[in-house]
């Protein structure tokens, strides 16, 4: 165990636009990875996968998707050669760090059960708390709209209110190694909610690829300590001036844009809107969406029965796109697709706000990526922005 | 409310003191808290409920229909699935689970010194009995009731009994009323909306209550406005598909509100739009 075991992990650093930007050298990124795995992290980072690239553990920085680059638009996602040696010109794939910290499906509590039948006393029960041991998970190339949208999280399990146990406990556990983006795939619009492309808050660590090597910055004191031992030197002017070049290039390169000013009041002014119908005739209510989201947390709560006896209380992902997600007994209170994708759209983009202070939406694109029929949110806010005829 | 939202889903034990049969399917569970400390920190408002834990099984959102300033607690039960079909089989000496209160409350505060209707409509509506209760125990703190019910048949008016002591009560009116009337019907026929016309009421100095299905209150709302009641003082009690009750599961959006945390029971003004459009 090293230096950074013991420090106390402030959840998603202050924005540190002063941290001296360092020079770290192409092959310092496995030197990284190694102290990671030393200092008892499983490092995960991208990894090209069944032609996608999905979050996993990795021992070598081989394994990242050196030389791919992804096709990502509505409905679509390809890797394909991008020419280059670069580690991180693959934006993102279907997975965030959602799972990481919110579990797909997690038991939440045990509960011992006394036999109904055994008088004075029956349904007797013990129920007890289960927090999760989470494991000390380092991500590597994490994008700053996932760090955005993790602070999104962080807001809905943590902060107003007493924190999530399970979530707490996961989040405790991570180390997050951002990367800037210099590329931008043609669903990105992190723009619009400035949640990119250059990272600037939520990391321990910030790298930028070029082709001179990684401009690296510290968010936190274990990054800063993880970057003490890699002994970078200064980053030189010129360096930073095409790093800043490059960012900047990625943020108007974006095709895609959400107005976002007012677009909460739009949305509610606009619930009677046609278009409704109309995406709710495209929409085929599969839940991809939500599932890919990665601050989507809408879920359903269970208890089953243990294996070891009595009962465990489950919690597990659920979509606003089910159907039963509004049934109540014998009433549906949003029985069409067309009420379902309106649900999640207004409450992505206006509910969100007056809930939590923030969006729901942070700009990743994996919404109009990963929907089979390619819907796309941003042109679905544009036509409901046009008044009825 | 400046106390954080909860997020523990543990349920408390608590002991079936008293069950008391209402009608086909329906009880009303007495229900003690086995924790000593967990009785002394349970506090509500009438209007607030609890989820009640069928103990393996699964819970059930059940608003508290006793009075706050007892030392036991009241659910009313309808066996109407899987959990509450569970919790019929529990009797006195048995333990549920609780945990709660959860939600809002109906304005028993700021009704003071003013008129009350309250109008409910379907089987029993139990998140406004509890709030009837109330008001009659305090009898000089309101003007007076107004209390107009609605069924869909003779057979739908559980405890009449109940509805006959209110009538009792003094400076108070009660309206019955059955879509369909039988040969033992002595009161109203016709949908409950239509007393509406013929109740008492002063808008400048009253409240109104409403519980039932929506499609009764958005037509009772549109007649109370009609008769100049301000949507400030109309509060309705609401319905939803609740999970978690700690405004977290997403179920029972209702708009940018929480129906769990935010409700159940909205004054009009806080959900006019999204309690108007279909679907939401």
């Amino acid at each position: 165990m090293g230096l950074v075991e013991d420090a106390p992990r402030e959840l998603g650093g202050p924005p540190t636009p002063d941290a001296a930007p360092l020079l770290l050298p192409r092959d310092a990124l496995q030197r990284l990875v190694d102290l990671l795995r030393q200092d008892g992290w499983r490092v995960l980072g991208p990894v090209p996968r069944d032609g996608a690239v999905v979050l996993d553990e990795i021992e070598r920085v081989e394994e990242l998707p050196l030389g791919l680059r992804e096709v990502q638009e509505a409905g679509r996602y390809r890797l394909e050669p991008s020419g280059r040696q670069a580690f991180f010109d693959v934006v993102n794939g279907p997975g965030s760090l959602k799972p990481l910290v919110y579990a797909p499906r997690e038991p939440l509590l045990q509960i011992e059960l006394d036999a109904f039948e055994e008088a004075p006393r029956g349904g007797a029960f013990r129920a007890r708390e289960l927090v999760p041991e989470a494991p000390r998970l380092a991500v590597l190339g994490v994008r700053a709209c996932d760090l955005a949208a993790l602070a999104v999280q962080d807001r809905i399990f943590l902060e107003d209110r007493e924190p999530d146990a399970a979530y707490a406990a996961r989040r405790r556990g991570l180390l997050l190694v951002g990367v800037s983006c210099t590329r931008a795939a043609p669903t990105c619009f992190c723009v619009s909610f400035d949640s990119g492309p250059g990272v600037t808050r939520g990391h321990d660590l910030a790298l930028t690829e070029l082709a001179e090597g990684f401009v690296a910055r510290a968010g936190s004191a274990a990054g800063e300590s993880l970057l003490g031992r890699l002994a970078p030197d200064p980053a030189p002017a010129a360096l930073l001036a095409s790093e800043e070049a490059a960012i900047q290039a990625c943020a108007a390169s974006q095709r895609r844009s959400l107005a976002v000013e007012g677009l909460p009041e739009r949305l509610w002014q606009s619930l009677e809107h046609p278009r409704w119908r109309d995406v709710g005739a495209r929409c085929l209510s599969c839940g991809n969406c939500t599932m890919v989201c990665p601050t989507c947390f809408c879920h359903d709560v269970w208890d089953e029965p243990a294996l070891e006896g009595g009962s465990l209380r489950v919690r597990a992902w659920d979509s606003c796109f089910d159907r039963d997600h509004a049934q109540v007994r014998g009433l549906n209170h949003r029985p069409t697709v067309q009420d379902r994708y309106r649900q999640w759209l207004t409450h992505k983009l206006a509910g969100w706000v007056e809930q939590y202070g923030t969006s729901g939406c942070v700009g990743c694109g994996r919404c109009i990526t990963w929907c089979p029929v390619g819907i796309d949110l941003t042109e679905e806010v544009a036509a409901l922005e046009v008044p009825p005829p | 409310m400046s106390a954080p939202l909860r997020s523990s889903l543990r349920p408390e034990p608590a002991e079936i003191v008293e069950k008391r049969p209402l009608g086909p399917a329906l009880h009303a569970y007495r229900l003690r808290l086995l924790d000593p400390e967990a009785r002394r920190r349970f506090d509500f408002r009438p209007g607030q409920f609890n989820m009640v834990y069928a103990p393996g099984v699964g819970e059930v959102a059940i608003s508290v229909s006793s009075d706050p300033e007892e030392e036991t607690l009241e659910h009313t039960i309808r066996i109407v699935g899987r959990t509450t079909g569970a919790i019929e089989r529990f009797g006195v000496g048995d333990v549920l689970g609780l945990r709660g209160p959860y939600g809002s409350a109906w304005p028993l505060e700021e009704a003071r010194g003013y008129d009350l209707l309250v109008a409910t409509g379907g089987l029993g509506c139990a998140p406004v009995t509890g709030a009837i209760d109330y008001v009659f125990r305090r009898r000089g703190a309101y003007g007076h009731v107004a209390i107009v019910h609605g069924v869909k048949e003779p057979a739908d008016l559980i405890h009449r009994e109940r509805f006959e002591g209110w009538r009792r009560e003094p400076d108070t009116e009660v309206w019955l009323t059955s879509d369909r009337a039988g040969p033992t019907w002595r009161d109203r026929t016709g949908v409950v909306t239509e007393l509406f016309e013929r109740v008492s009421l002063v808008p400048e100095r009253s409240f109104a209550f409403l519980c039932g299905p929506e499609v009764m209150m958005r037509r009772a709302i549109a007649l109370l406005r009609q008769r100049g009641l301000p949507g400030s003082r109309i509060y309705l009690s609401l319905e939803r598909n609740m999970k978690c009750a700690v405004a977290l599961c997403g179920r029972c959006q209702l708009g940018p509100s929480f129906v769990c945390r935010d409700g159940p029971i909205f004054p009009l003004e806080r959900i006019s739009r999204s309690f108007f459009t279909r679907g939401l």
